[in-house]
């Protein structure tokens, strides 16, 4: 049995998450895997133009620039080693290569880190734009639903209509928001959150803080600072810092994720606008080169479209195509 | 800095070619080939990326190279050619309607910057050309985003049209213009909702609105971070509306922005604005020249003397360049100088326009947040005249008192003085180079001998 079918089987019942990650994926799929399919058709035997144009739609992936050497390293090796002379039986080791590269031979990690019976803090971090709020009002209505009860910290003391935006998100899903006036102190913001919090004996607190781009030191000091406020108030919190990522951004998300992670010990990653045409592949070397996993998707602009991130879901909404197909040669050979 | 990563990666692979007395097709290959990684790896596009390679390999294989007396040189500057060729030609300017107001349109993916670009560029106008802005909210979807606007033009003192979040953006719109008609407005900037590309009916109700305002200018603001979907995201947009300018934001990132040129040289396109910050200031025309010279590390003073012109009053830079010429620099004009250069923006970003500044040691770790540069004002308050003077007579005594009266810790005001030495190095060697010129190579210029 092929890997794909392995992975086939794993969706027979298709719940419909699965479903919403092709609808999502769809766009990302399609060119992704029909580039693919024109890859292996244009090219009959495997060689070193044919490892040129697949670093190239590797790139396109956004999957980075490393990951890609490393992955069309191995597979020249596997190549070698089982005598692939032509582009057809190439095309499985590929994907098989991608999620081992995901996987890198842990247990992966993504389901929240919860702590039972007790407030939960999950801070959002992340550069300007990516969609923390929006991300943040998503997983509030989530938890809402499974009888949760939630408090939200308007940290983003800096944007214009930052608050505002979170109050909103606030009143529709019903949860309350602790805030302060605009240019006050984030970390005053997080102090009273916590107290706030506790006090209303609230299941999990979400911190939404200002947009920041990396390299600005004086603001990743800042956050720094809202950690150890947060920390000095529950010693184990938070339990949860995630960094918000936009599908669409390129190389410099593995910058993001390094030094995010330098100042916040970032423990997940959210994967925002992946509804678009954009690949958001760079998820594949972040998660290889910092160990930092994905824990949700955002597949689109209403309330439910957060998903809980499932690497094999990913992997099979991008290669589904090539899954469907596989799976006939399969079936043929078997009647044959 | 953005390009600054590039523009390294650039330079290291061109570095090998350099001096080579014969250049034979393998070389050229090699070169290539690390050329082709450098821009892949700062998110160009690969198909812009593709056809700048075999550019430059045809004529760096051609008769102009070989038959040349230093090749090296030569590929070197068929490389330099075809990048300032890919990063288009003259600045354009902001287009100027036949009959007022002039309606600009802002569009663009999620999260790209369009509001804050929008108030940018309405206090752009005004400063720069004295135009009276109306910012019209058509966000109706994003939570807030009309109470955003609404905070910027209160932060601007400029006027926003709204009208809730229940009526038609395209409404918003007609309304909008009828009332800068009314209120003499001879400038509409139209915000519009972030949208997909591929979102049929948002793009439809973008095209209703350009219908109906009739635009000058249609803006596709773009997150300068982008990837390589910035060139499908880019076409699609200019498919639907008929984009006229591109604004690339978050510059002010550490992004090697290869997206700038994937979709100028993609859509034609010209860049036309830059966002360079969180401030309310920080959005700058684009100069592609400018910024080419930039990629290649070759320094960008015009920008320099530009921004010191706007920020510096006059008599005050006179004096500042006489200083910085003769390098009799002392501390204290070192400190009157910080509030000035304060107004100018981050000490970093303004070295990366001084040429060869990228390449000189000690400067990289310079680096000067707004807190550090009022710690830099108390220690520098806290010497005496004759060490403001000569600050060589600074012994351990003179620092221990320093420190006390500054209340810094010793560490930083050795710091201090070590990077004012520095500074005064990197001076005199700016002027040692201006003496010599470029073309003997005081300095390391990439691309020139």
């Amino acid at each position: 049995m092929s890997f794909f079918k392995k992975l086939k089987e794993k969706f027979t019942t298709q719940d419909t998450a699965t479903d919403k990650y092709k609808d999502g994926l769809s766009k990302t799929r399609n060119s992704f895997t029909s580039r693919l399919n024109d890859l292996v058709a244009n090219y009959r035997t495997v060689d070193e133009d044919f490892f040129e144009e697949l670093e190239e739609i590797m790139i396109q992936a956004d999957v980075g620039f490393d990951t890609v050497m490393t992955l069309v390293e191995e597979l020249k090796m596997e190549v070698k080693r089982q005598n692939i002379k032509d582009t057809e039986g190439i095309r499985s080791v590929i994907s098989q290569k991608l999620v081992e590269i995901y996987y890198n031979g842990e247990e992966p990690d993504e389901l929240l880190n919860f702590k039972e019976n007790d407030l939960t803090v999950i801070l959002f971090v992340g550069v300007n734009g990516v969609g923390k709020t929006t991300t943040i009002g998503k997983l509030a209505h989530q938890f809402k639903n499974e009888g949760k009860k939630v408090v939200l910290a308007a940290g983003d003391t800096f944007r214009a209509g930052a608050i505002e935006q979170l109050e909103v998100w606030g009143n529709r899903v019903g949860v309350d928001v602790i805030k302060h006036s605009e240019g006050s102190d984030p970390a005053a913001v997080m102090y009273d959150a916590v107290h706030s919090a506790k006090a209303k004996k609230a299941d999990v607190l979400i911190c939404d803080t200002a947009g920041r781009l990396q390299n600005k030191v004086n603001l990743m000091k800042e956050l720094e600072k809202v950690k150890r406020v947060i920390e000095r108030e529950i010693p184990d919190a938070p339990h949860e810092v995630l960094l918000a990522l936009d599908a669409t951004t390129g190389q410099n998300a593995m910058t993001q994720a390094k030094i995010f992670k330098e100042a916040t010990n970032v423990t997940g990653i959210v994967l925002t606008k992946l509804d678009g045409t954009a690949k958001g592949g760079i998820v594949l070397a972040i998660k290889k080169e910092l160990g930092i996993p994905v824990k949700f998707v955002g597949l689109g602009e209403k309330m439910d479209d957060l998903q809980p991130f499932n690497a094999e879901k990913y992997v099979y909404g991008l290669f589904s195509d090539l899954v469907d197909k596989e799976e006939l040669i399969d079936d043929e050979e078997e009647r044959e | 800095m953005a390009f600054e990563g590039l523009a390294e990666r650039l330079q290291g692979s061109i570095q090998k070619i350099r001096g080579k007395g014969k250049v034979n097709e393998a070389d050229v290959k090699e070169m290539m080939r690390e050329v082709r990684l450098a821009l892949l790896e700062a998110d160009v596009n690969f198909k812009v990326v593709k056809s700048f390679v075999k550019q430059v390999s045809e004529r760096a294989v051609g008769q102009e190279v070989m038959t040349s007396l230093t090749p090296g040189q030569q590929v070197i500057k068929v490389v330099k050619e075809e990048l300032t060729e890919l990063m288009g030609g003259e600045q354009s300017q902001i287009a100027v309607g036949k009959k007022p107001p002039t309606v600009i349109m802002m569009v663009g993916l999620q999260g790209a910057g369009k509001t804050t670009t929008a108030g940018k560029l309405a206090g752009l106008l005004r400063k720069k050309h004295n135009r009276k802005p109306l910012l019209v909210a058509a966000d109706i979807y994003r939570p807030a985003a009309i109470n955003q606007l609404e905070t910027i033009g209160k932060q601007l003192s400029l006027p926003v049209f709204s009208m809730g979040d229940q009526v038609s953006p395209v409404e918003i719109a007609k309304a909008g213009i009828e009332k800068a008609k009314e209120e003499h407005h001879d400038y509409v900037l139209i915000d519009t909702a972030g949208r997909l590309h591929v979102d049929e009916e948002l793009m439809d109700e973008l095209k209703q609105i350009k219908e109906l305002s009739s635009p000058d200018e249609i803006f596709l603001v773009v997150d300068s971070m982008t990837g390589q979907d910035a060139v499908t995201v880019a076409q699609n947009f200019d498919d639907a509306l008929g984009v006229t300018g591109v604004v690339l934001t978050k510059l002010d990132g550490d992004t090697r922005g290869g997206a700038a040129l994937s979709i100028r040289s993609v859509t034609g396109k010209p860049i036309k604005f830059v966002g360079m910050g969180e401030k309310m200031d920080a959005l700058e025309p684009f100069h592609p020249e400018r910024m080419a010279s930039r990629i290649l590390g070759m320094g960008d003073m015009l920008s320099l003397i530009e921004k010191a012109q706007t920020n510096v009053d006059e008599d005050k830079a006179k004096e500042m360049e006489k200083k910085l010429r003769t390098a009799s620099f002392t501390l204290d004009d070192f400190l009157e100088q910080l509030g000035q250069v304060k107004q100018m923006g981050p000490l970093d970003e303004l070295l990366k326009m001084i040429p060869g500044a990228n390449k000189m040691k000690g400067l990289d770790n310079i680096d000067m947040d707004g807190k550090q540069l009022s710690h830099v004002e108390a220690i520098i308050q806290s010497m005496t005249v004759k060490e403001k003077e000569q600050p060589e007579i600074i012994n351990a005594s003179r620092r221990k008192r320093i420190a006390r009266g500054s209340g810094r810790p010793i560490q930083e005001i050795n710091r201090l003085l070590k990077q004012f030495e520095e500074m005064k190095k990197m001076m005199k060697q700016m002027t040692n180079a201006q003496g010599k010129g470029k073309k003997r190579g005081g300095m390391n210029f990439p691309f020139m001998q």
